[in-house]
């Protein structure tokens, strides 16, 4: 696969283990966090941890849109769904994650009509083809994903439908790394940053970070030697006592971002006052909603929803764990309480949370660790 | 929200210049190009595709430059390393 | 509550958690046994770092081997998907229920001794949607998949049954249609369907047809397959490319408008295990990697046996579109199913001859060795990534759904 293969060339990644490695300074421990869900996931599926240095830790940040999504909201959907007249169409992402009162899986056991879709076109589709039902389209993701679902939106309206809403979940990454920088505890000394979002947003909106804090970021790509020349990039920084914002995904991630997705954006939802993040809190100005002008296209004004708070318990220590603060296995319900089958924060809820990764592949990192230290 | 994959575009929907088809490794979908609009999208150009849309065009160039870099670096890796093995003070 | 208002009471309020949640808590607060054995973890006096790791780590262990048990309290696509719900709901309501030595082995097929004969016993039920698909029908798969179960065991196929619930309304060309696949299947895989039954029932139920075949074999060679048999050193190979059945389904069910050159790789395997078995006597076990895909079956290995399996990404063969498409959608496609596929055990010295066998027929031209079995670390099955790195390659949770992520 062109574009995806040459970058997983493992040849030229124990190249740049090396350059990494030679790069750490004697005594000194570092940790990155990668904002983004995706890159999560690659650093675990291709075992890239394999090829860092003992002395180089990843911190997996709060990059997955749909675990920080407060229980709360999840009931709010699950209300939507369950309107007799109501198809809720969501990512696959989202079908498994729990609310109150089980997840849309759960509620599509029950009988509730929840489709999943891969595109928001498809739940345009079935809106089109679906005239005397209305069709929910449950929108989350980053600023990845808001311009697919504004531009749908337009869509929507060019065509005139009726039946078609969205409620609207979409967060910002901003004011969450903010939020992590913020912290007191703070440990991180460095960010691996979503590259993704940044085909969208740019590299601007990072200056602050390197300038204001002192940390830098270097931009990645998805695949694994990305993510390596980006933990390169960002060492060569640290060694050189730089803080800046560079862009390694440059195949794929303009300077400026895509201005006709911004628009798009711009056009049909605007940032609401605060928005609460499951593990940070309540953050200002960190999610999107439907515009007025597209009110005919937002869920939460077509039909009523709950809206009713549901806290994340005090024994919940995820806050400290994306921080870098705490371990996932230091956290007093991990394991017991809060497990991948019964995920009670949302480092547990992602499969590439923190802590779900963790309970999954904990076990075996500290056998080999054992075992090297033996042989 | 990360999952993008490059895919070729094949052609254009007719009447329809917001609707591509892709090709990523054989499998074929129409996507839409909208977020592309301020740029030239032509057949064999290859597109970031998530969620059903192009989110970005793929530059060949800086991909070539990229792997460029990583290829210069994996060169001299493997001559350090002949560097190494040949110079044993056994 | 007005449409569109949310009660918002602030950061430092008392709003209360889910129900789940606090009933979780509860459950562990109150879990006796630890209290005497380990001090409680943010007890006065912290214990070293790596001594509290180690408490947590087998603390999940033990969680790990505890009797399984269904939480929900009903049934979801999980529970289909053949991965961990479904393994739970076998060994907690199935198997607590009709527990007995023959059922415990939870092979693809019984093995019973019967007068003088050892046969082979198995059951399947068909529930493909859509009916009709590129490469076959619900038709081949009901005959293929329960010929394919009897093959696993090393039994000779022999006779099927076929049991119909058909959904009022149904097209009878259909089902004709559905009969004559079933009986070219037959046809091509040497056995007949000798019984069977009819039902139908309302407009709703039943989505067009389900099918269900048993079927009974005997088992000639002197062998006795079984993933426990599975010894650190054994080989591990796949009869050809995984994932084509399953990628096949999704994308002929329409809904994520995807275009591809695949057709499911539905086929009769008791060609292919004969040559295999009689090329060989060092096979150990044999399954077919069907729902949850080849992923399910080295866990299953692992878990039986107690073993390690270590599987290489680079071997495994995976066709083009197939891959793409699992990139596309963001699934694994070492989880998909496949149904006309099998995974074979083979002692090494015996390795190459079995490949050897399986690559001279055309049902296995592709196959290919993928791993070995390990001593350590039990239970566990490690992929070593194209990239040179490793991963844990776990029992699925729930369906692999497409994702955004």
């Amino acid at each position: 696969m062109r574009f995806v293969d040459e970058f997983r060339d493992a040849d030229k990644a124990h190249a740049l283990a090396a350059k990494i490695a030679a790069l750490c300074e004697p005594g000194r421990e570092y940790k990155l966090m990668e904002v983004c869900g995706g890159h999560t996931h690659t650093i675990y599926k291709h075992g890239l941890e394999d090829y860092l240095p003992e002395q180089i830790t990843l911190v997996h940040g709060p990059g997955c849109p749909v675990c920080v999504i407060p229980m709360g909201r999840v009931d709010d959907a699950m209300a939507l769904a369950s309107h007799p007249d109501v198809i809720m169409t969501s990512f696959g992402d989202m079908m498994r994650v729990p609310g109150s009162n089980g997840s849309f899986f759960d509620a599509k056991a029950r009988g509730t009509d929840i489709r999943m879709v891969y595109s928001p076109l498809d739940s345009l589709k079935i809106a089109r083809q679906n005239p005397d039902k209305q069709v929910v389209f449950m929108a989350i993701g980053f600023e990845t994903t808001a311009p697919s679902t504004a531009m749908t939106v337009l869509r929507a309206a060019g065509e005139g439908l009726t039946n078609f809403s969205i409620f609207c979940n979409h967060v910002t990454i901003i004011p969450a790394i903010k939020a992590i920088l913020d912290s007191p505890d703070l440990r991180l000394d460095g960010f691996i940053g979503p590259g993704h979002v940044s085909a969208v947003i740019g590299c601007r909106p990072y200056d602050f970070i390197a300038r204001d804090y002192g940390k830098p970021v270097v931009v990645a790509g998805f695949e694994p030697l990305d993510i390596l020349q980006s933990i390169y990039m960002l060492m060569l920084q640290l060694s050189r006592g730089e803080s800046t914002v560079e862009n390694q995904y440059t195949r794929v991630v303009p300077w400026d971002g895509n201005a006709v997705a911004l628009r798009a954006i711009g056009q049909t939802m605007e940032l609401r006052p605060y928005f609460e993040w499951r593990g940070l809190g309540f953050i200002s100005h960190s999610a999107l909603k439907v515009r007025d002008e597209y009110s005919g296209f937002d869920a939460e004004t077509v039909f009523s929803v709950p809206g009713v708070r549901v806290a994340d318990p005090k024994a919940c220590q995820c806050g400290e764990v994306l921080k870098g603060v705490l371990k996932p296995w230091e956290c007093k319900v991990f394991g017991t309480a809060c497990t991948p089958e019964t995920p009670i924060g949302t480092c547990m809820v992602s499969p590439e949370g923190a802590c779900a990764a963790y309970y999954n592949y904990g076990r075996l990192t500290r056998q080999r660790v054992k075992e090297a230290s033996r042989s | 929200m990360c999952l993008g994959i490059p895919g070729e575009v094949i052609d254009f929907l007719p009447d329809q210049p917001d609707l591509a088809r892709v090709d990523v490794s054989g499998v074929r979908r129409v996507i839409n190009v909208g977020l592309l609009a301020e740029e030239e999208v032509v057949p064999g150009d290859w597109v970031l595709i998530h969620v059903g849309f192009a989110l970005s065009k793929i530059d060949e160039a800086e991909a070539a430059a990229a792997l460029e870099f990583l290829a210069g670096i994996g060169q001299a890796y493997e001559d350090e390393l002949a560097a190494l093995a040949e110079s044993r003070i056994e | 509550m007005t449409a569109g208002q949310v009660q918002h009471t602030g950061a430092g309020d008392n709003a209360q958690s889910a129900g789940w949640v606090r009933e979780a808590l509860r459950e562990h607060d109150e879990q006796p046994g630890e209290a005497g054995r380990f001090p409680r973890l943010g007890s006065p006096q912290p214990l070293p770092g790596t001594v509290r790791e180690e408490l947590v780590l087998e603390r999940i262990d033990r969680a790990r081997r505890a009797r399984p048990r269904v939480k929900e309290e009903r049934i979801t696509m999980s529970h289909g998907a053949g991965g961990k719900a479904t393994q739970t709901l076998i060994e907690a309501v199935f198997l607590d229920a009709f527990r007995n030595p023959l059922l415990e082995p939870l092979e693809d097929a019984a093995r019973l001794q019967v007068g003088g004969a050892r046969l082979a016993l198995t059951t399947d039920s068909y529930v493909v949607s859509p009916l009709f698909f590129p490469g076959g029908d619900i038709g081949d798969l009901a005959v293929n998949g329960t010929v394919n179960d009897l093959s696993m065991a090393g039994a000779v196929p022999l006779y099927l049954t076929a049991g119909f619930i058909l959904e009022e309304g149904f097209p009878v060309a259909d089902l004709a249609r559905i009969a004559a696949s079933m009986q070219a299947a037959a046809r091509r895989a040497g056995v007949q369907v000798v019984t069977g039954d009819t039902k139908v029932v309302e407009k709703g139920k039943a989505d067009g047809c389900y099918i269900n075949t048993a079927g009974v074999g005997v088992i000639e060679h002197n062998v006795n397959l079984g993933v426990a048999q599975a010894r650190p050193g054994d080989v591990i190979l796949v009869s050809g490319p995984i994932g084509d059945h399953g990628v096949t389904i999704m994308l002929a069910r329409g809904e994520l408008d995807i275009e591809a050159d695949l057709s499911s790789d539905t086929a009769p395997l008791n060609g292919l295990v004969a040559d295999l078995l009689a090329a060989t006597t060092g096979v150990r076990a044999l399954r077919d990697a069907t729902r949850g895909g080849v992923a399910t079956i080295l866990n299953e290995i692992a878990k039986a046996a107690a073993v390690g399996v270590l599987a290489s990404e680079d071997d495994i063969p995976v066709r083009a579109e197939v891959r793409g498409a699992s990139e596309l959608l963001g699934i694994d496609p070492m989880y998909v199913a496949c149904e006309g596929r099998l995974v074979a055990v083979v002692s090494p010295e015996d390795a190459d001859a079995a490949l050897a066998a399986l690559r001279a027929h055309p049902q296995g031209s592709q196959a290919a060795i993928i791993g070995a079995v390990t001593a350590e670390p039990p239970g566990i099955v490690q992929l070593k990534t194209a990239f040179g790195g490793t991963r844990i390659v776990d029992l699925l949770v729930g369906d692999p759904l497409p994702r955004i992520c």
